[in-house]
């Protein structure tokens, strides 16, 4: 059902870092060089990781990637790079910085403001006691409800 | 000739549709049955006049007639019936019609079945349907019309994407849009609810079932366009946080905390404005998933064919239906009756919980999503929002409300023992707790996130279970009178609890599978292996098949365990002429719940090796069926669900009791 350019890059997509042409020797360099790629955004693709991305210039970010790793960076270093030589849009993983605090407080910030609406719905509630159904309506209920009900 | 008929039916489905809202309203204004009368016929015959032009659009698929523009750009005469149906509602065009279709289908289904509905309540239901069918076949027939002809109709058509030919994604779309555009008569009804001035227990209730389609088909669209994607993509990776998957993700969850606190409109008359802020809300992020998919503000691996023009008018629609919907709830809304009184600990506290944390995961998802257009039009930078900011966000939202889960239905309305609860509920943790530790201490390697994912799953399931246990006295020793508590059940409480099982399910799946995947790739010249785990994969042989509108080669490979050969993959490398693409078609070897799932890879000529070698994948995804069984047990439960005597419309009397 969906169609246009942006397909071929999910038609090339797959999986494309396990290729074994390309892996590191050390397994656990190779470990981290995968984890790192899951973070990593393919620039000219629509919107995919450098690990999924057969495209030629994923490849050659791996190849970046890999590179920097055998020279002994850490992690933190190799994304450092990444973001000096692409800017912030190479991370799939936005910064903990000030620019994206409403980004990562949103979520929590939600549930606050809910837990306080709660909290004062309660205390609206009690002030102003309206028990149950009115009359009329518990009995165009009752006419409604069947008796399967428990 | 059919298909100016077509054309000429949609356009007389846009006029009835204009028709209904007219006949309808006026019906409200002079309290006149005839004229209700008169909008019912008109919201059926909008109904029928849209059938036909998409039977007619269906028939120049299957005729492969390229006179038709959208034929000609979709189509090919070598593709297979299924997919030359499937065409009709593969493209921008044929989609809207789908929707238009699905929209005036939903609307003659209230107008007939709704006959327990109050005159007024129902006459405005029926008006604001067509005026959202009125808008919208508005935008098909002069923005989006399918029925375009080609003065110069091409020989041979253009074809539909080959990774789009597939059974489940066949299906997919039909069941997306009913459930997308089932919430629609939820929609409708708020508007209704709110111009009448009532939201109360009865209305809440006459809500419910179409928020249970809507919900229900829903969940099953989405699943399988997730299990569509796990085995085409050839990756075997089932959600993306892809935008457009977002987008279907937004209308679920919102549909899913409206089920949630309609329970508490229905029974305690509490929360009515949140329940109609609800109601609105998910069908406006339905039409938001549209625009989203349509207009090309996102990239995203699958969206339409980009036209800013059609972006501006869906934008328009969505902002000129959703706004007045909104206005209509700031005017009504502080007039409607607070409702019943609770404590912090009650039923109805844990459902405001349940709804707390579902408002706040769609937040994050819609902010996710949006949040790299916001900052670029304030600040100029652009950045990535992808996969790891929702695990990190959605994941803890989710469990919080995991947890809550099995308490729900076991707290009583308005004033709730806590301690009972957790002493009923003891087992469960002790069983989910223990599951996990196991996990945790014999598989290998170890994984603390999966094991407390899997705890997460029992506690669902175990909870969910004890629950039903409770209600049936299963633990008393009576055996009759469990089984005739059980089926006394209400169809209702049988659905919740298949709901919350299929949760738990899904839970268990994405946490193994995600935790415990193992990954292997090798390239493997005739007789080579691969090793996998436990398993040893040989490439046997590779041969070139004819397919109907492809050219493949298929591998042959022998899945070995321990000496014992378990199965013998064949996965496909597929050419597609017509559109000059390669897919891939995964083979997968179900073992249990496991998947031993083998794709094939390019041949390439290895240097200086003098026969050619195939690049192999090949993954062992534990439990991951569980992750598309999970969501099947849920819709199945919400169809269960509205079979309900209760919840079935038209059933205005009381009912005799069953023996």
């Amino acid at each position: 059902m969906r169609r246009g350019l942006a397909i071929l890059a999910a038609v090339l997509c797959m999986a494309a870092a396990a290729d074994p042409a390309e892996r590191l020797a050390d397994p656990s360099q190779e470990a981290r060089a995968r984890a790192i790629f899951q973070e990593v955004r393919c620039l000219v693709c629509q919107n995919e990781s450098i690990d999924d991305s057969q495209a030629e210039l994923a490849a050659d970010l791996r190849r970046l990637v890999r590179d920097e790793i055998k020279a002994g960076r850490t992690d933190q270093q190799v994304r450092a790079y990444l973001v000096s030589r692409y800017g912030e849009f190479v991370l799939l993983k936005p910064a903990f910085s000030l620019g994206n605090a409403a980004l990562w407080g949103a979520p929590f910030a939600v549930v606050g403001l809910g837990l306080l609406l709660w909290r004062g719905n309660l205390r609206r509630r009690r002030a102003v006691d309206s028990e149950d159904l009115s009359p009329e309506e518990a009995k165009r209920l009752a006419g409604l409800a069947d008796d399967a009900e428990r | 000739m059919i298909d100016e008929i077509g054309g000429f039916a949609l356009i007389l489905g846009l006029v009835l549709s204009l028709t209904q809202v007219v006949l309808s309203g006026a019906a409200r204004v002079r309290r006149s049955a005839v004229l209700a009368g008169a909008g019912e016929g008109a919201a059926l015959a909008a109904f029928l006049g849209v059938a036909i032009a998409f039977a007619a659009l269906m028939h120049a698929f299957v005729v492969s007639d390229f006179s038709v523009a959208n034929v000609a750009a979709n189509s090919h005469t070598e593709k297979p019936l299924l997919y030359r149906v499937a065409g009709t509602w593969g493209s921008h065009e044929g989609s809207m019609l789908l929707w238009c279709l699905a929209l005036t289908g939903f609307g003659a289904a209230v107008a007939m079945l709704g006959r327990g509905l109050p005159a007024g309540l129902k006459a405005v239901t029926v008006a604001t349907q067509g005026l959202l069918g009125t808008v919208f076949l508005a935008y098909t027939v002069f923005a989006s019309n399918p029925f375009v002809r080609l003065l110069d109709p091409p020989v041979e058509g253009r074809s539909l994407n080959p990774l789009l030919q597939d059974p489940a994604l066949a299906v997919h779309p039909p069941f997306l849009y009913s459930g997308y555009v089932g919430l629609s008569v939820v929609f409708s009804l708020a508007a209704a609810a709110l111009v009448e001035g009532r939201v109360d227990a009865a209305w809440a209730r006459w809500v419910r079932p179409w928020a249970l389609a809507g919900w229900s088909l829903l969940t099953i669209g989405i699943t399988l366009g997730a299990f569509w994607a796990y085995y085409e993509l050839g990756w075997g990776g089932w959600w993306f946080w892809d935008p457009v998957e977002n987008a279907s993700f937004m209308p679920w969850l919102i549909a899913t905390a409206l089920l949630h606190s309609a329970v508490v409109t229905e029974k305690r008359g509490a929360l009515s404005g949140w329940t109609v802020f609800l109601a609105m809300a998910a069908f406006t992020f339905s039409m938001l998933g549209a625009f989203l998919v349509r207009s090309g503000v996102l990239t995203s691996v699958h969206a339409f064919a980009v036209d800013p023009t059609r972006g501006v008018l869906l934008l328009i629609i969505l902002g000129v239906t959703a706004g007045s919907g909104f206005l209509l709830f700031a005017w009504r809304a502080p007039s409607l009756a607070p409702g019943g009184l609770f404590a912090p600990v009650s039923r109805e506290s844990a459902l405001v919980l349940n709804n707390i944390l579902l408002a706040a995961a769609t937040a994050t998802v819609l902010l996710g999503t949006l949040y790299p257009l916001i900052r670029e039009a304030l600040t100029g930078e652009s950045i990535s929002v992808g996969p790891p900011y929702f695990n990190l966000t959605f994941t803890p939202l989710m469990t919080a409300l995991i947890l809550l889960v099995p308490a729900g239905p076991l707290l009583s309305w308005k004033r709730a023992d806590a301690q009972g609860v957790a002493q009923r509920l003891g087992l469960a943790a002790l069983i989910a707790v223990g599951a996990g530790l196991a996990a945790y201490a014999m598989v290998s390697p170890r994984k603390a996130f999966a094991c407390a994912g899997i705890a997460l799953g029992v506690w669902l399931i175990g909870g969910t279970l004890s629950e039903l246990a409770e209600r049936s006295r299963a633990f008393a020793g009576d055996w009759a009178e469990t089984r005739r508590r059980l089926t006394g059940l209400p169809r209702g409480a049988w659905g919740m609890t298949l709901a919350h099982i299929g949760l738990g399910v899904f839970v268990l799946g994405a946490c193994v599978e995600t935790g415990w995947k193992v990954e292997a790739a090798e390239t493997l010249s005739l007789g080579g292996h691969l090793k996998l785990g436990a398993y040893e994969l040989t490439l046997e042989k590779v041969q070139g098949v004819d397919g109907p509108n492809y050219d493949a080669e298929r591998a042959t490979l022998h899945a070995v365990r321990n000496g014992r050969e378990i199965c013998t993959p064949r996965p496909e490398r597929r050419f597609y002429p017509a559109g000059g693409q390669t897919t891939s078609e995964v083979a997968i070897c179900t073992r249990g719940a496991n998947h031993l799932y083998v794709v094939l890879g390019e041949r390439r000529e290895a240097a200086g090796a003098k026969a050619p070698v195939w690049l192999v994948r090949a993954y062992w995804n534990p439990w991951a069926l569980f992750i598309f069984i999970g969501p099947v047990i849920m819709a199945l439960g919400g169809f269960i669900s509205l079979s309900d005597r209760r919840l079935r419309l038209g059933v205005g009397k009381r009912a005799a009791r069953p023996a």
